[in-house]
């Protein structure tokens, strides 16, 4: 099969999970008792039922459940996600003023984590049982198991008041391309990035080691070709792959961090912004993140699996 | 991946042509069919994925099959200092946690025991001692300082697992079970059953779990059994999608052809052959979840959904000390508060994941399980000559 074949099947069965996905996030807040306008009825007892009527034609409420689904799902395909119940405004413009925040905080824990990930896991599985390796297992084998948000208070509690490096409270109003903001991400992002970079370093280190004891490798050693050639020309694209398989199920794991990391550092992106929702049980809002974000992963999954057939073309022929 | 390819099966090979040799001088004048070694054919069986089992499934003695390999596997377990290190540090810290303030069920106390000096919820400055004020730090008294509520933290903290340490082995029970079943019936009968069981678990793992739980607690509120319910509705899906896989290999085995072929019901081949043999990759992807499920319980605490604010469980605890954390306390910055109660679930969840390394380790046929199987049929061989 060709690349662009595969690519375009892979494509087209991406659409019946995104359908499941809208029916999901639909039905968990439209089959569940206590819809905003029963609940807006209640703070208000003089609410007649003609006015409530007109309430639940305007959030879209009325009529059965699927006219409802297929009315909510026609605007949301085009971007329209409806109001926020209080205050009235878009919440499409509430999510394109937060996702920046947030993608701008996910890629910086992915680069953090690639960054520390990669090396360490080479470093590990070269020196196989020294004591490099040892200590490399201990710190991923603890960054894998340590809470996010402990991580973070934790790095609030020694960074920014007991050395005074770094601020507690984000940026209030900077822009995102502002030099400044690079300071403030480097907690948050790096809190974000401990879990992700300490699963790849596990399992870069466990592929690199299976690699290592491959024939083609003792072959290249047998040309006589320098271990750092065979390490880093042989070796480590093949490892790779299994990162790259790994990579979109982290991709979900730094989306979910996200909701937790940006409540520690007041981080104004989407998962701060979930979190106040649902507190303040703004329906509306809560059902466009929880939407974006399984899209978000849905296609992070896709392109995992394209990358995934550039690197291997075996995986075409399945 | 051929069997060929490993190098700990030439290693193996190795031993065994030696106790080849020596068992052959033993049995000489026996005839003798060259070209065919059994010993060998029999390490390739196990060499293969869970072939272990397989070979007690063709013997009609599946259960005998499945003790082997349980039994080797424990022994493996067993002799992995690290992970009976953790699974000391696990069992400590849940009897701890149940053994800290009494148990009373429907007013009679099943559990008289009292390790935590105070009760979790008692403001010590009220009814205990007037001295005592918010976030002093740890003394003698108070090992672990007090919280910002003036309460013991080192009594919470102990008490504070019974919240987390239950609902991950409650969780992953419920959530291992049904992705067990829905697995299996989705590998077993494939197709057009398959293909929808499996487009509906694509559909679930769209969601982060925590989003979802998120959501889910939104809905039903806070409490125990909304908890489990959170974290158990979606959390299913890894497990239904690795049987699934386990199962799609085993479903082309001889002996389930065989069971098939004398007119096994599926639901008995299912039942007797297909689940057991998915088990092992399962049990080791249930012993990594319930690190995740603790961290994911603890995590709700801290965003203020998981147990009632100012309930003893170690999330909710961390939530609490967040606000005066980032503010500043006003002089002293109260570490205690942050670092015991987290660093209650850092120790419990790593301690969780080293155990799943271990049974990782322990039930892996391929990694070291050929020249551990290898002496063990030497040591049986053995035991029969005497």
């Amino acid at each position: 099969m060709s690349l662009r074949r595969f690519v375009v099947r892979r494509a087209l069965s991406v659409v019946p999970v995104l359908f499941g996905v809208s029916v999901i996030t639909f039905g968990l807040f439209h089959l569940t008792p206590g819809d905003p306008v029963s609940q807006l009825v209640a703070l208000n007892p003089d609410v007649s039922a003609a006015e409530e009527a007109r309430l639940r034609e305007r959030w879209g409420l009325s009529g059965p459940v699927w006219r409802q689904y297929l009315a909510w799902l026609s605007n949301v395909l085009v971007g329209d996600f409806s109001r926020e119940l209080r205050t009235g405004r878009a919440v499409s413009g509430i999510l394109w003023r937060r996702l920046p925040e947030t993608i701008v905080l996910g890629a910086f824990g992915w680069v953090f984590a690639i960054a520390i990930a990669i090396p360490a896991g080479i470093y590990a599985a070269v020196n196989k049982g020294r004591f490099g390796d040892v200590a490399a297992r201990v710190l991923a084998l603890s960054g894998v198991s340590i809470p996010n948000f402990w991580l973070g208070l934790l790095l609030i509690l020694v960074f920014s008041l007991y050395l005074g490096l770094f601020p507690v409270l984000p940026p209030s109003r900077l822009p995102l391309y502002h030099p400044e903001t690079l300071r403030y991400l480097l907690l948050p992002g790096v809190t974000i990035g401990t879990a992700a970079a300490a699963s790849v370093t596990r399992v870069m280190r466990t592929s690199m080691a299976e690699e290592l004891n491959e024939e083609y490798v003792t072959a290249a050693r047998a040309r006589g070709l320098p271990e750092r050639t065979v390490v880093f020309k042989h070796v480590l694209r093949n490892s790779l792959v299994s990162v790259v398989t790994l990579a979109a199920t982290l991709t979900a794991g730094i989306v979910a961090g996200s909701v937790v990391v940006e409540s520690v550092f007041n981080w104004p992106g989407l998962g701060s912004e979930f979190v106040r929702a649902i507190n303040r049980r703004e329906v509306n809002v809560v059902m466009a993140i929880t939407l974006v974000t399984a899209v978000a992963v849905v296609l992070a999954n896709f392109l995992a699996d394209v990358l995934y057939a550039v690197l291997d073309p075996r995986i075409r022929y399945d | 991946m051929t069997d060929d390819d490993d190098p700990g099966t030439d290693t193996a090979d190795d031993d065994g042509t030696r106790s080849r040799a020596r068992s052959r001088t033993d049995e000489r004048g026996r005839i003798r069919i060259t070209g065919f070694e059994a010993d060998r054919v029999r390490d390739r069986d196990s060499l293969s994925e869970w072939g272990d089992e397989a070979a007690g499934g063709t013997n009609g003695g599946t259960a005998a099959g499945m003790d082997g390999r349980w039994r080797r596997g424990l022994r493996r377990f067993g002799r992995n200092r690290s992970a009976m290190t953790a699974l000391a540090v696990v069992v400590s810290m849940a009897l701890v946690s149940l053994l800290a303030r009494p148990v009373e069920v429907l007013g009679v106390v099943v559990q008289p025991f009292a390790l935590a000096p105070y009760d979790p919820t008692t403001i010590l400055y009220l009814s205990v001692d007037p001295s005592v004020s918010p976030y002093d730090p740890p003394s003698w008294r108070f090992p672990m300082g007090v919280d910002g509520s003036g309460r013991d933290l080192f009594s919470r903290v102990l008490v504070g697992g019974r919240y987390s340490i239950s609902i991950g082995f409650v969780v992953v029970g419920l959530t291992a079970s049904f992705g067990l079943a829905y697995g299996a019936i989705a590998g077993y009968y494939g197709g057009v059953v398959d293909e929808v069981m499996m487009r509906i678990v694509d559909v679930v793992f769209a969601f982060p779990g925590l989003v979802l739980a998120l959501v889910v607690v939104a809905t039903l509120g806070g409490g125990y059994w909304q908890l489990v319910i959170a974290f158990s509705l979606f959390g299913w899906a890894g497990y239904a999608r690795l049987v699934r896989g386990e199962v799609l290999s085993i479903a082309e085995r001889e002996y389930v052809v065989a069971a098939k072929a004398i007119g096994a019901r599926d639901r008995a081949v299912i039942r007797r052959h297909v689940a057991p043999n998915a088990l092992s990759p399962l049990v080791v992807l249930a012993s990594l979840n319930v690190g995740s499920v603790v961290i994911g319980v603890a995590a709700l605490g801290f965003l203020g959904l998981g147990m009632d604010p100012g309930t003893a469980e170690w999330g909710t605890m961390l939530d609490a000390t967040r606000e005066t954390l980032i503010q500043g306390p006003g002089g002293r910055i109260p570490w205690w508060a942050t670092v015991y109660p987290g660093g209650a679930i850092f120790v419990f969840v790593l301690a969780m994941n080293v155990i799943g390394d271990g049974i990782n380790d322990a039930l892996d046929a391929r990694a070291a399980g050929v020249r551990e199987g290898k002496r063990r049929r030497e040591a049986d061989r053995g035991g029969d000559e005497s």
